[in-house]
């Protein structure tokens, strides 16, 4: 703690000296690439954004040895948001003006990215986001890109694989209940997946919000419960994604296909603290340790990672959020290399036209910025049997059903047999 | 004219000469600068309450986010411009402040103050619930990119920020040396002796919420606009609620100048400390500072400097 | 949608949920009841007690509630330096009332910034036998995981309730806050009085917050979220009513359990605190208040 707190000191004597003498010199070849982001590294989010950083710094380090990007090292420079959206606009001035970055992108998820959109956009600067939601639908800016595999229409996108899946079983699911947290990401899923029961002529028997610190959620799935939905459709956060597991098994939920949108579950440290509880349910995913999913460099990268995020209190496993972390400064650097320039234009130009490599696989933009084609997974849980992280880290324990390309397994159906 | 009038006035007028100008290329000091003096108005508008007349709101955050609120209500409306945003939304924190200052009839000490407590969680949950100004979700804001002659819109924000403050120095002040502010110090020290010797505390009490509420609200109208998108959870954001109390008391609630201390020490050092320290540290700072400051240093640092310097004002 | 058997369960998922609310605010009822401390740091040593627990679990594999019994001598100890502290440099000087709160929410902060940065922010839990167990009666359920908080938490009462009427300090620190100059007559010395009553309601945290992370997971930061609730608790049931405090504690959860079932779960909180400015505004001094 204390080195960390010289060093802060030390960065802010640095900074203010920078400060102090705002007449910058023109960079020169020599000087690193500079590449500023704000990252959640205290508050509500900093479990998630502590471990992106550590893949940040995995990309840097592993740049920087094999010899840069246009024969310049690269340099990581970041502040914490506090996941507190107000500082985020002082941030992004702070490296765009004082630091003088050369390249930008995001802080982790929606609330941190929206209010450096304004800033991005008044200076034309290429924007990379990390796990933004439909962020862009409203400032229709053309060189926001997006990591998150969500899909061209996020919101319906999301949920998709979902009702796809559900629609597909004999017979057809004829009811519904959608229940969600009162926060951004959670409102978002349950809205898509309104859209897609509306369509579907899925009836909704139940459709709730409750607020996201809830204590107990038994009166809640009780409610549910009582309208006998076939299809039970959640998004949520991660300690409310516990307690509603928690409760739906307490009580013995009795539904034919239960998950959703549920964030939370990808974790580690939630998933050892649920264990069996699990089975069954059919949740959102990105990527999981299943043979479809083994794309060039990211098993390299896993390794790296669990070594370096030993003893961080973060997430041990890594395959939820800093895969993409890493892959969205792989795509910058891919593009940076490609034109040869770090000209804002160029990138943009560049990043609409070209389809990435990365250790998420496969990676084209569509116009709006977001994925082509969706690639969120459904995956179930299953056969798990105890608490450990090994089960985890093992294929076949989260298969996946959704999108066609990445199949693994088969839909263990209905849910109050699959448990 | 007197020396405040002139300093403000100065003030004032060096701050249009930074914001049209170039002289400050640099950006991030107008987006610091910003939120600073957002925290000189929050902490001069409890002050009203807190230091003259002995109320303690915990409710600035509910405040300043009904002003936010109702900003995005008008830009959802009718994309008003920000000069129309800024006075309605004094008007509804105001009217709210009134309806507060009726509490008060009911609610002393204590009990006032963790009232306003729940009306923040109260008006919250309302806002979360309330699908036209983006609910849970959040809404979008879009700020225009530039305005003549200022450039980057942000300087003219900062500005409108700053005159914004300068009247809430300007309020705090009038209040001070009226006998208004007499009344609302005679409430703080006994109120029922003061109501026994014929002021009428109703009546001031009122004015001062009203007034508090008001100049609250107009610190949140520009902050949809500032950050671009606003959600519940950050617009009712605790470090508001926090900074609101602990400016004015490191500062010292005695004087208008106690706030206005406070809220740039304080905000300056949070300012500095979000791009260099870069972590909860930034928290721990205003808990260990506040307990300093209220254990060793009640009067603040207003009230240090009399100490030492032996003046008056 | 309405039927007597969500009704039931309504009512008991209620009841369970306010016996936790309880065990939550009963260390106020008796700072700010009892003692007219106004310690808005109450809810963050709750959850310093439940980190408590979940080292005594992660390291150890200790049940939530023992490590809870075992630290609450530990908080009795802290609750009485705090005291101390609180009165050399508040009460003494007759300064308590605005620079006590502000002191106490600068305590509040320093204990959540501390755990921040030796925990993190991650969310921690606990496991013990019975975390997820239900039980069936008739059609209606009962979690475990509530059930047992709900009882440990009416066992607190029951002793603190026993101590406070049936001892000679416990008396005196009911009636510290109401006439001092007695109490000095009777030869105790109000101070310590309070230092005693004080170090009880910290006591009281450790073991509250072992309850709480059974019941949810936590991260620093939850503890905000109970100030509002267990000062809404405790002025509903009426300051200097421990018994009173109980029956707030089960109103609150019983509404929002209900609310929770029938209306909206979004709906639940602002419940809560519609109840605590309804009763503020109505009745001032709570439903049993002196």
């Amino acid at each position: 703690m204390i080195s960390l707190n010289k060093r802060g000191l030390l960065a802010g004597a640095a900074a203010l000296g920078a400060a102090a003498l705002i007449a910058a010199a023109p960079a020169k070849a020599a000087e690193p690439i500079k590449i500023g982001f704000s990252m959640a590294l205290t508050g509500g989010l900093a479990g998630a954004g502590k471990s992106a950083l550590i893949a940040m710094q995995i990309w840097e380090k592993d740049t920087n040895a094999a010899g840069g990007l246009l024969g310049r090292q690269v340099k990581l420079i970041y502040y914490d948001d506090q996941t507190n959206p107000a500082t985020v606009p002082g941030i992004y001035t702070k490296l765009l003006d004082v630091d003088k970055v050369d390249l930008v992108v995001s802080g982790y998820g929606t609330n941190l990215i929206a209010p450096a959109m304004p800033i991005m956009m008044q200076r034309n600067l290429t924007f990379i986001a990390l796990f933004g939601l439909a962020v862009n639908d409203k400032f229709n800016y053309d060189r926001y890109f997006q990591i998150l595999p969500a899909g061209p229409k996020p919101i319906t996108d999301w949920s998709r694989g979902f009702f796809e899946l559900a629609m597909a079983q004999d017979p057809k699911p004829k009811t519904i209940a959608l229940v969600g947290a009162d926060a951004e990401f959670a409102k978002n899923a349950v809205k898509g997946a309104r859209i897609h029961a509306k369509n579907y002529g899925l009836k909704i028997v139940y459709d709730g919000s409750y607020h996201p610190k809830t204590a107990d959620f038994t009166p809640i799935v009780r409610a549910i419960q009582a309208r006998k939905p076939d299809v039970v459709y959640v998004g949520s956060y991660p300690p409310d994604s516990v307690g509603m597991v928690k409760a739906a098994t307490e009580m013995g939920l009795k539904t034919k296909l239960f998950g959703g949108g549920m964030v939370g579950l990808q974790y580690a440290t939630i998933m050892t603290a649920l264990g069996p509880k699990l089975n069954g349910i059919v949740n959102y995913d990105f990527w999981v340790p299943e043979p479809t999913l083994n794309f060039k460099g990211v098993e390299a990268f896993l390794k790296k990672y669990q070594t370096e995020a030993k003893g961080k209190g973060v997430d041990p496993l890594g395959y939820y959020l800093p895969t993409y972390a890493h892959a969205y400064l792989e795509i910058l650097g891919q593009a940076v290399k490609a034109t040869n320039s770090l000209d804002h234009g160029k990138l943009a130009e560049h990043m609409r036209k070209t389809t990435y490599d990365t250790v998420v696989g496969k990676v084209k933009f569509a116009p709006n910025g977001e994925w082509a084609k969706t690639r969120t997974l459904m995956v179930q849980y299953q056969g798990i049997e105890d608490n450990k992280l090994d089960t985890f880290a093992k294929a076949g324990t989260r298969v996946v059903l959704y999108p066609k390309e990445w199949v693994s397994g088969k839909l263990r159906y209905p849910y109050t047999e699959a448990r | 004219m007197t020396r405040f009038w002139i300093g403000a006035g100065a003030v004032i007028a060096i701050g249009l000469l930074l914001a049209v100008t170039d002289i400050i290329a640099n950006s991030f000091w107008f987006f610091a600068a910003y939120v600073v003096l957002q925290y000189v108005v929050l902490a001069t508008a409890w002050n009203i309450m807190g230091g003259y007349m002995g109320y303690v709101n915990f409710g600035s955050a509910g405040f300043f986010a009904i002003g936010a609120y109702t900003a995005i209500v008008l830009y959802n409306l009718v994309k008003a411009p920000l000069l129309v945003m800024i006075p309605l939304s004094g008007i509804v924190c105001g009217l709210m402040g009134l309806g507060m200052g009726y509490l008060t009839l009911r609610l002393r000490g204590v009990y006032f103050a963790i009232g306003t407590l729940a009306l923040a969680v109260v008006l919250e949950t309302l806002m979360v619930n309330w699908d036209y100004v983006g609910g849970a979700t959040g809404a979008y804001v879009i700020r225009p990119r530039t305005l003549e002659p200022f450039g980057d819109y942000v300087k003219f924000l900062t500005f409108v920020m700053l005159v914004l403050a300068v009247i809430a120095v300007a309020a705090a002040r009038w209040i001070e040396r009226a006998k208004f502010g007499r009344g609302l110090h005679a409430i703080r020290d006994d109120e029922i002796a003061a109501e026994c010797a014929g002021i009428p505390t109703l009546r001031l009490k009122l004015i001062a919420t009203t007034l508090s509420g008001f100049l609250m609200g107009i610190a949140g109208a520009p902050f949809p606009l500032y950050v671009g998108f606003v959600e519940p959870a950050s617009a009712f954001n605790l470090a508001y609620a926090v900074n609101a109390i602990a400016m004015p008391m490191i500062g010292g609630t005695t004087m208008w100048a106690g706030p206005v201390i406070g809220a740039l020490l304080l905000g300056t050092a949070q300012q500095i400390a979000n791009v260099t320290i870069s972590s909860e540290l930034n928290l721990l700072i205003v808990g260990l500072v506040l307990v300093l400051f209220v254990t060793l240093a009640p009067e603040g640092i207003v009230g240090l400097v009399r100490k030492y310097f032996g003046r008056g004002r | 949608m309405f039927t007597f058997d969500l009704f039931w369960n309504a009512l008991v998922a209620g009841a369970l949920l306010g016996g936790f609310y309880a065990a939550v605010s009963l260390g106020l009822s008796i700072t700010f009841g009892q003692l007219d401390i106004v310690n808005i740091a109450h809810p963050a040593f709750v959850i310093l007690g439940a980190y408590i627990a979940y080292m005594g679990n992660e390291w150890w594999g200790f049940d939530p509630i023992l490590t809870g019994l075992v630290a609450a001598p530990v908080f009795y100890a802290i609750g009485v330096g705090v005291y101390r502290f609180y009165y050399e440099a508040f009460e003494r000087r007759d300064d308590e009332a605005l620079r006590g709160l502000a002191f106490f929410f600068g305590v509040m902060f320093i204990v959540e910034v501390v755990l921040i940065m030796a925990y993190g922010v991650d969310f921690r839990s606990v496991q013990a036998p019975y975390i997820g167990g239900n039980w069936e009666i008739g059609t209606i359920g009962i979690p475990t995981r509530m059930f047992v908080p709900c009882m440990v938490s009416i066992a607190m009462f029951a002793a603190v309730y026993t101590y406070l009427a049936r001892t000679f300090t416990g008396r005196a620190i009911l009636a510290v806050s109401q006439d001092r100059l007695a109490l000095e007559l009777m030869a105790a010395d109000p101070v310590r009085v309070k230092q005693v009553g004080f170090g009880l309601g910290i006591g009281t945290a450790a073991i509250a917050g072992a309850l709480l992370i059974i019941i949810i997971p936590i991260e620093p930061s939850v503890g905000r979220l109970y100030i509002g609730q267990v000062f809404a608790i405790v002025v509903l049931g009426g300051l200097g009513s421990i018994s009173g405090t109980l029956v707030a504690a089960l109103i609150l959860g019983v509404a929002e359990s209900l609310v929770s079932t029938f209306y909206g779960p979004s709906w639940a909180p602002a419940v809560a605190f519609s109840v605590l400015l309804i009763a503020l505004a109505v009745r001032p001094q709570g439903l049993f208040g002196r």
